[in-house]
């Protein structure tokens, strides 16, 4: 443990993300407290308003003020991401572990399974899930959630096959622990690291596919805002209000650039050898 | 389980008919039949290719959509792939060759932002720019309204001068991946007892790393290039939906805004079928890249 926050302490750019990280964090929790303006409230006085002192990041077209409507979009964008990845983490932890410590029929049911669900462009599979539901934050979390597990039940399992032959769980077994206990007490705990680095790489890749969702008017609604449908109606306006769609890409994109910094940091000082396993595909969303 | 259904809102407000009238059609669609028997009859269908009619007012079969559109995606991702493999592919071995040079880390900066940039954000601030602003390049569709009017050779630049923006769109996000993986398998490779052994025959560096190298180092790309198809076949969906480009992409979302059942099911089904036919080209790449490998053992994986 020592070794690690060592190894982290010593890689500036994962520092510098995990700042950033906790910055942005802090400021979606006290968005009520940071923001300048009412984030809902229009002004018809001031529509369109280029970046001033007054509204810093300018106001949009109905005049609500965009740094506001940012701060509160952080809450909902960094919302959806931590729940939608929680939520993948639960389910490829339970099916990993199971196919992994069990293996046999169940191994191959759950690898066939994960095989059916990556055949299908998760984009394409989103959309099609989302045209047969009511649309609104829950709805996007858990379907980001469901959507996204894959990758969690294969490291999961990759990491019981190779722990469940180690002597401490043998000796659990012998002694007649439950196999719910073993996983539970025993080997979970040993291969948590690698899934915390998925993790770390799937919030940013789930902030990208909301805010690809709300972009196309698929996602999160208004009056709710995210960084995502802050683009969509900034998109109409582009020509008269480049402000409108700048800033929220920006702010995406410094984001997830800092999870990622801060995920491929975490990898690096757990193991350097986790590179081939975890994180092919970290931090990119469909 | 999904509010509203097709025939509410392709009767909608245009044509309000007796509820009478909107429960014959649903019965017509077979949509008041259970769930379970209406995914068997879809399954019986889709077997023989027939994915029904749309539920949109032209009601066309579902079939001659796809059509349509499949060609054009289709183009788009294999020049997509081939752009991507053919600039990676340098990039990686040069960073590789050249570990912590300036050109080296130039490339992890643009890996790190090209992760991070969303697609749909880019796509917006190019087409201000080169579209709008400068006015160099169209923003939406494949071709000029004019397009038939025109002399050959000026045809063949409006295709092309569509297909800039897009196309450097959705290969963005994948060059910088594939330009990671590309250095970071040759990194691997490079620091074998076999490169070493090809230097020390005096072969030039030249072959060292364009010959014995390079074709250890392609394995794990081709792998990760068949595993990328379905990403960057979903991310068609966002490039054709804000270039406006008719594809099956664009098809995806419109069918989704208006609760196209068929037309949804239809090009997840084709979707899926494109990831399976890649990865079987993959799989099958293997062994032209190394002999060693044969298609016919058994249980390799």
């Amino acid at each position: 443990m020592i070794a690690f926050w060592r190894a982290l302490s010593k890689n500036r750019l994962a520092l510098i993300g995990g700042a950033i990280v906790l910055v942005l964090a802090l400021m979606a929790v006290a968005a009520p407290l940071v923001s300048p303006h009412d984030p809902h409230k229009p002004d018809v006085k001031r529509i369109l308003e280029s970046p001033s002192t007054r509204h810093w990041l300018g106001t949009d077209q109905i005049g609500r003020d965009v740094l506001s409507r940012m701060l509160y979009g952080a809450r909902v964008s960094l919302a959806v991401g931590f729940v939608s990845v929680g939520i993948a983490t639960a389910i490829g932890i339970a099916l990993g572990a199971g196919a992994g410590y069990h293996g046999g029929p169940v191994d191959g049911a759950v690898m066939r399974l994960v095989d059916l669900m990556l055949v299908f462009p998760r984009f394409f599979l989103l959309l099609a899930v989302l045209a047969f539901l009511k649309p609104s934050i829950w709805t996007i979390m858990v379907v980001i959630g469901l959507t996204g597990w894959m990758g969690v039940a294969r490291l999961v399992r990759a990491e019981f096959l190779a722990l469940k032959e180690r002597e401490f769980v043998i000796w659990s077994q012998s002694i007649g622990a439950s196999a719910f206990r073993i996983i539970w007490r025993h080997i979970l705990p040993n291969a948590m690291g690698p899934v915390l680095v998925a993790m770390t790489l799937g919030i940013p890749a789930a902030i990208l596919t909301e805010s690809g969702l709300s972009f196309l008017g698929l996602g999160v609604r208004p009056p709710y805002a995210t960084w995502g449908n802050i683009l969509n109606e900034g998109k109409e306006v582009i020509e008269l209000a480049w402000w409108l769609s700048v800033y929220p890409g920006l702010a995406i994109l410094v984001t997830v650039l800092s999870y990622n910094l801060l995920g491929e940091g975490i990898r690096d000082a757990l193991d350097p050898r986790l590179r081939q396993s975890v994180g092919r595909f970290g931090g990119r969303g469909r | 389980m999904a509010p509203g259904d097709p025939v509410e809102i392709q009767q909608g407000d245009l044509n309000p008919l007796h509820q009478q009238s909107l429960q014959e059609l649903r019965k017509l669609y077979g949509l008041d039949d259970p769930l379970h028997v209406q995914y068997w009859n879809w399954l019986k269908r889709i077997v023989l290719l027939d994915f029904g009619r749309s539920f949109a007012p032209h009601g066309r079969p579902v079939i001659h959509m796809i059509r349509e559109r499949l060609p054009i995606t289709l183009t788009l991702n294999v020049i997509e792939m081939l752009i991507i493999v053919a600039m990676a592919v340098p990039v990686g071995v040069t960073s590789a060759t050249r570990q912590y040079s300036a050109f080296d880390k130039a490339t992890t900066v643009f890996v790190f932002v090209g992760f991070a940039t969303p697609d749909f954000w880019l796509a917006v601030m190019l087409q201000i720019l080169f579209g709008v602003h400068m006015g160099w390049l169209p923003i939406s569709g494949l071709r000029l309204p004019v397009w038939e009017y025109l002399p050959f050779w000026q045809q063949q630049w409006d295709f092309a001068s569509h297909l800039i923006l897009p196309i450097t769109v959705a290969t963005f996000g994948g060059l910088a991946g594939f330009s990671r993986y590309m250095r970071q398998s040759m990194l691997e490779v490079i620091r074998q007892d076999y490169v070493q052994s090809a230097r020390a025959k005096g072969l030039p560096e030249s072959v060292v790393i364009g010959k014995h190298a390079l074709r250890n180092a392609m394995l794990p790309i081709v792998t990760v290039l068949g595993l990328s198809v379905p990403g960057l076949i979903g991310g068609s969906v966002i490039v054709e939906t804000i270039f406006a480009i008719p594809g099956m992409g664009q098809l995806m979302v419109q069918s989704v805004y208006e609760r196209d059942y068929p037309v949804i099911m239809a090009n997840l089904v084709i979707v899926a079928s494109l990831t399976l036919v890649a990865n079987l080209i993959a799989d099958l790449s293997y062994s032209l890249i190394d002999p060693r490998i044969r298609v016919s053992r058994r249980g390799r994986r």
